[in-house]
């Protein structure tokens, strides 16, 4: 009797959370031209008219390379700060550490904010650098808690053996603890990429005008009205933010599985 | 090959010495252990060898160089370490041949050295596998060879052999000490394990909280320990405190109270001096346990009472009271076991024993 409470339940608490996500990917092949029920019949019309709107296709390449530059970024920043918390004794290790935690304690909005006033104060004007470095900060800290988390559990010994065996430091890094950390490094930059191609908050704050992303462009279009093509971009959403991760973990996992 | 030296070396981490003051000569091509308890320095001393730590003062050497400027993967040192560290991305092969990429060889004396020192660890046929595909003891093996091709100057070993079995670790000890003489390579062997450090040794250093107690060869070492701590750490030892009745260049005679008067031969009690404290030092297997009524012989002799038998198999050791002291005799099992509440004669030859200077 409790059980099938619960069961149901747990099925009420998914229908909630991923229906309306399959309402919208089904929608996305209805050939209604208001973009909602009732199905009139199946069609991939909505996704050619997205494929001949020029702006949403500009929302997508700044997209694409605004989630690429700052997944690179972040990767190396976010490797470069985990080895030196966890292989290195620095002075002020923990507070160093929990600062660099902190963009994802403290909202979104405030974070936004206050990094626009900061480069007002310097009379920096809003450009895509300063796009760029706000994702960058915010998704730093997803990049450092997954490689941090790997890089201790890899022990030092490898780099001493590889150094006692005539490596010096930098080679050992590259032959040796990076080759190890690879499956941490490639989780961080997918998080990174999917972080900054999903992040609307920040964006509307820092991007420059002229300058849309997916996102902002889906917010943008909203205003008007609820265009059907919204439900294919969502449907091409779903499938790069669910889908990359996906087959980033399991790459991960298959390397890991080679070492193990 | 070359001999290793260490001068008035300190290591000290914030306010906590490791290392005190310390002098050591390893000769070329020999094989010296350093044997203590968890904490004795044993492991930093290898470390500050090896270079992965920094002497606070003093200076190492190894051959003619000073190498305390020389950064690790510049002293050409072949290191086992207790977990073998293998790099687990890498097949055996390239485990193998990773240190000979940053010595200027040729691909096919690459080949020929890696089979050669696959050969020489008995394990010709891994090579394409991975660490994770082969047992404890054959990783072992592998990172002997992986230590070892590219000719180190000195092997260090750290507890290599502490991972492994009790069957196990015996086979590698002896396979270990076959291929240190085959090779002739200087090797600093460190273990918490005297039976290890007796067997496979030219030269024994027992430390104790940073310093070293006494060093020589193993037999040396274990019939004439220097100091309580060696008697102690080193076999199971007896260890009574006396007074010294008497010395003169022939002998030291000891009063040990139920034991009656012991008279040592000199060199068994070098530090002893006539009136002053001292202690008596019997090994367990030094001290025989017989039937109350035997006949005596030339060794001393006291009557005791047993009062735990612990069974070993091929021996038994006894703890036996005599008077407000308990002694512990380990003997071979010759046909019947003494049970708990006999009373037995307990004898030894005073040459067995030694004495130590009393502390305080």
């Amino acid at each position: 009797m409790g059980w099938s409470i619960i069961r149901v339940w747990t099925v009420a608490v998914y229908l909630f959370m991923f229906l309306p996500v399959a309402v919208v990917v089904l929608l996305s092949f209805n050939d209604n031209q208001f973009g909602s029920f009732p199905i009139t019949g199946f069609s991939f019309r909505w996704f050619i008219e997205l494929w001949q709107n020029d702006a949403i296709l500009r929302a997508f390449k700044t997209s694409i390379v605004l989630g690429a530059l700052t997944a690179l970024i972040s990767t190396i920043l976010g490797v470069l700060a985990s080895l030196a918390l966890v292989r290195y004794k620095i002075p002020g290790r923990n507070l160093i550490s929990t600062l660099l935690i902190a963009p994802i304690l403290v909202p979104e909005v405030v974070l936004a904010v206050a990094l626009l006033l900061f480069l007002n104060f310097l009379s920096f004007h809003k450009s895509f650098l300063l796009l760029l470095l706000g994702h960058v900060i915010f998704t730093l800290p997803f990049v450092v808690l997954v490689v941090q988390a790997r890089l201790v559990s890899i022990r030092r010994d490898y780099e001493e053996a590889a150094m006692s065996l005539g490596a010096n430091p930098v080679q050992a890094f590259f032959q040796i603890t990076l080759p190890l950390l690879a499956p941490a490094v490639f989780a961080g930059m997918l998080f990174a990429f999917t972080i900054s191609f999903d992040d609307i908050t920040g964006t509307l704050f820092w991007k420059p005008g002229g300058i849309e992303t997916v996102p902002t462009q889906i917010f943008s279009m909203l205003r008007n009205s609820i265009s059907p093509e919204i439900n294919a971009l969502g449907s091409i959403m779903i499938i790069l933010t669910v889908g990359l991760p996906l087959i980033g973990v399991g790459i991960a996992r298959r390397i890991a599985m080679k070492q193990h | 090959m070359s001999s290793v030296s260490l001068r008035n070396i300190v290591k000290r981490f914030a306010d906590f010495t490791a290392v005190h003051p310390m002098f050591l000569d390893i000769p070329e091509g020999s094989f010296v252990t350093l044997l203590g308890p968890s904490g004795c320095g044993k492991t930093t001393t290898l470390r500050m060898i090896a270079g992965l730590l920094d002497p606070t003062e003093g200076e190492i050497s190894i051959g003619e160089q000073l190498v305390n400027n020389i950064p690790m993967h510049k002293r050409n040192l072949g290191i086992v370490f207790q977990n073998y560290a293998l790099f687990p991305h890498k097949t055996i092969h390239d485990n193998v041949a990773f240190g000979l990429k940053y010595r200027n060889v040729s691909d096919a004396e690459v080949k020929r050295r890696v089979e050669d020192v696959l050969e020489l660890v008995q394990l010709p046929d891994v090579g394409s596998r991975y660490p994770n595909q082969l047992s404890g003891g054959q990783q072992q093996r592998i990172a002997l060879a992986r230590a070892i091709v590219i000719k180190p100057d000195v092997l260090l070993l750290d507890e290599p052999l502490s991972a492994l079995d009790a069957n196990l670790r015996e086979n590698m000890r002896i396979e270990l000490k076959r291929i240190q003489e085959k090779t002739g390579i200087t090797t600093v062997f460190v273990t918490h394990d005297q039976s290890e450090a007796l067997a496979m040794s030219d030269k024994l250093v027992v430390m104790s909280e940073g310093r070293i107690e006494q060093v020589g060869a193993p037999k040396d070492v274990y019939d004439n320990p220097e100091s309580s701590f060696v008697a102690d750490f080193l076999g199971t030892s007896n260890i009574i405190d006396v007074n010294c009745e008497s010395a003169d260049k022939s002998g030291v005679c000891v009063d040990a109270k139920h034991l009656g008067s012991v008279c040592l031969p000199r060199e068994k009690a070098r530090n002893a001096s006539a009136g002053l404290a001292a202690k008596l030092v019997i090994r367990a297997e030094k001290l025989y346990l017989v039937a109350a009524d035997t006949p005596s012989d030339l060794r001393s002799s006291v009557e005791g009472v047993v009062e735990t038998v612990d069974y070993q198999g091929q021996a038994v050791r006894y703890f036996v009271r005599v008077g407000d002291l308990q002694l512990q005799a380990l003997n071979m099992i010759d046909n019947q076991p003494f049970n708990e509440g006999d009373t037995v004669s307990l004898r030894f030859r005073p040459q067995d024993c030694v004495a130590l200077k009393g502390e305080g």
